[in-house]
């Protein structure tokens, strides 16, 4: 698992690359900590455009991600989701808590 | 019903190994000619299996963990995934959605996923002895217009 952050201003891009399973969501949270900690952004995007798997592991980084955007006062969406990524998100009911995009992502 | 193909692998319970269970199973189900869709599904299915006996069965230690594939002439592909770590104790409880002892790198969403993916689940479990999930798929007929 890759990501990358791009940084405008107080908005925040971070894209995801590679399988989003149990054993990359470890060091995909870490990872994402450090560049929500740099850049205390007000409204972060999560791409997933470059995702080619993810599990029910990637429904816990996406709340922890929620819930850190919470703690500072700012919000988040996540956008691009490929295929497979999407049936997951839909049937754990994520679109009701997080903002989901509907995007262009394909597979 | 008798199956007409089977496969077996065991592995210990390493989180590297969460990858190759889910290529293994989707290199054997590929003889159904599956879309990408139903594959996607089945590699989610088990990768939450399989994670659930890494993170819940072995908690402290590494074990094993086997994983059954069975294809049947009806198109239906059964998968049984099998652990001899801790065991569940309430299994009504653990399949709840949120339902979470991993820990915030879990979502507790595992089993909800598999149900909604796969067309039955069955989980048989004793403290102390282990787990075993059993998977059941149908794989859809290709029509004509796939030629």
């Amino acid at each position: 698992m890759n990501i990358t952050a791009a940084r405008t201003g107080r908005d925040l891009v971070l894209r995801l690359y590679g399988e989003l399973d149990h054993h990359a969501a470890k060091e995909a949270m870490t990872e994402i900590d450090r560049h929500l900690d740099v850049a205390l952004p007000l409204r972060t995007e999560l791409d997933l455009s470059g995702v080619t798997f993810m599990d029910s592991s990637g429904i816990a980084v996406i709340l922890r991600l929620y819930k850190r955007m919470q703690n500072l006062g700012g919000s988040m969406k996540v956008t691009r989701v490929p295929p497979q990524a999407m049936r997951v998100l839909r049937a754990a009911s994520i679109g009701n808590v997080v903002t989901i995009e509907k995007g262009e992502a394909r597979q | 019903m008798k199956a007409y193909n089977t496969m077996q692998i065991d592995f210990l319970s390493r989180s590297s190994n969460e990858g190759f269970a889910r290529l293994a199973v989707a290199g054997f189900a590929a003889q159904l000619d599956p879309t990408l869709e139903e594959l996607g599904d089945i590699k989610t299915a088990v990768s939450e299996a399989v994670t659930n006996a890494i993170v819940h069965a072995y908690p402290h230690s590494i074990g094993k963990i086997r994983i059954c594939a069975r294809l049947y002439e009806n198109r239906l592909l059964e998968l049984r995934i099998q652990d001899w770590g801790v065991g569940i104790s309430d299994v009504e409880k653990a399949r709840q959605p949120m339902y979470t002892t991993g820990g915030e790198e879990r979502s507790g969403m595992g089993f909800t996923i598999m149900e909604s993916f796969m067309d039955a689940l069955r989980v048989r479990s004793a403290p102390g002895k282990g787990t075993t999930v059993v998977m059941k798929r149908k794989i859809a007929a290709r029509g004509d217009e796939a030629l």
